[in-house]
């Protein structure tokens, strides 16, 4: 039996992410429970927000030593794979750590001087896919992202994305999932990324 | 890869209902929205308007229902607008699952909403639609650009379009996007519904004069009306409304034809 926690803290639009859970028949509660959410068959850390003003929320909560120590599939989303991060140089803000990576701002211009726009908002597309969780979804399949920071490509990196530089569009660490872009948003392509998820 | 350019068709909402005939192989009522948002959405819109054109309290109560009821059946992001004049609008909105809210006059009224909205909600929420209008010295709607440049001639209007404004549009969507703005939607009164094309000229300023993504809305006619105004005024996306109703120009087939141009879209 599948029981889905969707940490609940102070970021928003975590609405959607249950509705898209609904849609594919999987029930969640949204809950700050220590019990319930270590009890839980998956967890998933939804959000926007600002990473300087989610991490003392967490920490007040007891929440981020909590997810530090899960072990079933948990799944950050947008700013709550930021989170899962080492750093973030949004408010220069001390991470979750999950994975071993710095947060940075994207630059102002590209490399040919080009202006970048932030955030970096519509649909981009991922390449060199490669985790359990992207198993069906097409090399160079298109995703919803609305971002001003990125993670940096890494060892963990599962799938990457190209804006100004290439960046993480997908992380895992062990059972430890992140995606930048809103997975619940992200039509079909982004369901079977959710769907694949709730399979492990 | 890179970024993609996104198609958005609008839908009017009127009492709960999309009001503009709408003439779809697929759909079986037509006034109803939820059932014209996700064929869109399967046929690989990007991104859904809704605009409230309720003037009634009791219509608003419904639209906020209706934006429920999107939410939970739509699988691409949506903005709604149409009376968001404070935060707690935008809160009640957002609470039902809207992706983003647009504000139109009620920015120019008390700019200051901008403010508050970005600061609550984050910029990524804020899309601030603008109907501009070029004007001569009389005040008359004119298209001679060459004689009425659009940085001193364009003016914002409100009211849907209806009542001109003292403000010069491209010092105003910089006004905007300083005050937090994630997104500007707009919309030229001067080509609106004529379907001959974008106005291209005050898209291609407005563009330059910020850092934020810009939707180009009024005057599409034609396929080649999206390449243009994304190859030649630089938009990010572009809003219809009736050419996608009325199966004028399918989202597929338009997504395909750009493709064939080099414009980078989701397929």
């Amino acid at each position: 039996m599948k029981t889905v926690a969707i940490i609940k803290y102070n970021a928003g639009n975590i609405r959607s992410v249950l509705f898209a859970l609904e849609r594919l028949g999987v029930a969640a509660t949204v809950t700050d429970d220590h019990e319930l959410i270590r009890q839980s068959s998956h967890v998933i850390f939804p959000g926007v927000g600002a990473a300087n003003s989610a991490m003392p929320y967490l920490q007040e909560r007891g929440l981020d030593q909590l997810m530090l120590s899960l072990t079933q599939p948990f799944l950050g989303i947008c700013l709550g794979m930021q989170l899962m991060c080492r750093h973030s140089e949004e408010g220069d803000t001390k991470c979750l750590g999950m994975f071993d990576i710095a947060v940075r701002k994207f630059p102002a211009t590209d490399d040919d001087g080009q202006r970048i726009k932030t955030p970096h908002m519509g649909w981009n597309s991922l390449y060199n896919l490669q985790s359990p969780i992207m198993k069906g979804v097409d090399e160079n399949a298109f995703m919803y992202f609305v971002h001003s920071y990125y993670a940096e490509i890494s060892s963990h990196t599962i799938a990457a994305c190209n804006y100004a530089l290439p960046f993480s569009a997908a992380l895992q660490k062990d059972n430890f999932f992140g995606v930048q872009f809103h997975t619940e948003k992200s039509a079909a392509a982004g369901e079977q990324i959710l769907k694949n998820f709730l399979a492990l | 890869g890179g970024l993609t350019k996104r198609i958005i068709p609008c839908l009017d909402i009127k009492d709960g209902r999309t009001v503009k005939g709408v003439n779809f192989v697929n759909i079986r009522d037509a006034g109803d929205p939820i059932e014209l948002a996700q064929q869109y959405a399967r046929d690989g819109a990007d991104e859904l308007v809704f605009l409230d054109i309720t003037a009634t309290n009791e219509g608003r109560k419904t639209f906020a229902e209706l934006v429920l009821q999107i939410a939970k059946h739509l699988n691409i992001p949506f903005t709604v607008g149409g009376g968001i004049s404070s935060v707690a609008d935008a809160s009640r909105l957002l609470e039902a699952g809207a992706d983003k809210v647009s504000i139109n006059s009620s920015a120019v009224k008390r700019p200051a909403l901008v403010d508050e909205l970005a600061l609550e909600f984050g910029s990524q929420f804020v899309v601030v639609a603008v109907d501009t209008r070029l004007l001569n010295e009389a005040g008359e709607p004119t298209l001679d650009y060459t004689k009425y440049p659009v940085e001193a001639h364009h003016y914002v209007h409100t009211h849907g379009g209806r009542q001109a404004t003292e403000l010069k549009t491209v010092p105003w969507v910089k006004e905007v996007y300083s005050r937090g703005a994630g997104e500007i939607l707009l919309t030229s009164m001067n080509t609106d519904g004529a379907k001959t094309g974008f106005d291209l000229p005050i898209t291609k300023a407005v563009v330059q004069a910020v850092d934020i993504p810009v939707i180009a809305s009024g005057g599409a006619g034609q396929k080649q009306h999206f390449v243009d105004v994304f190859t030649e005024a630089g938009a990010d996306a572009g809003l219809a409304a009736s050419i996608f109703h009325y199966g004028e120009i399918p989202v597929p087939e338009l997504k395909q034809y750009l493709a064939t141009q080099q414009i980078p879209v989701r397929l």
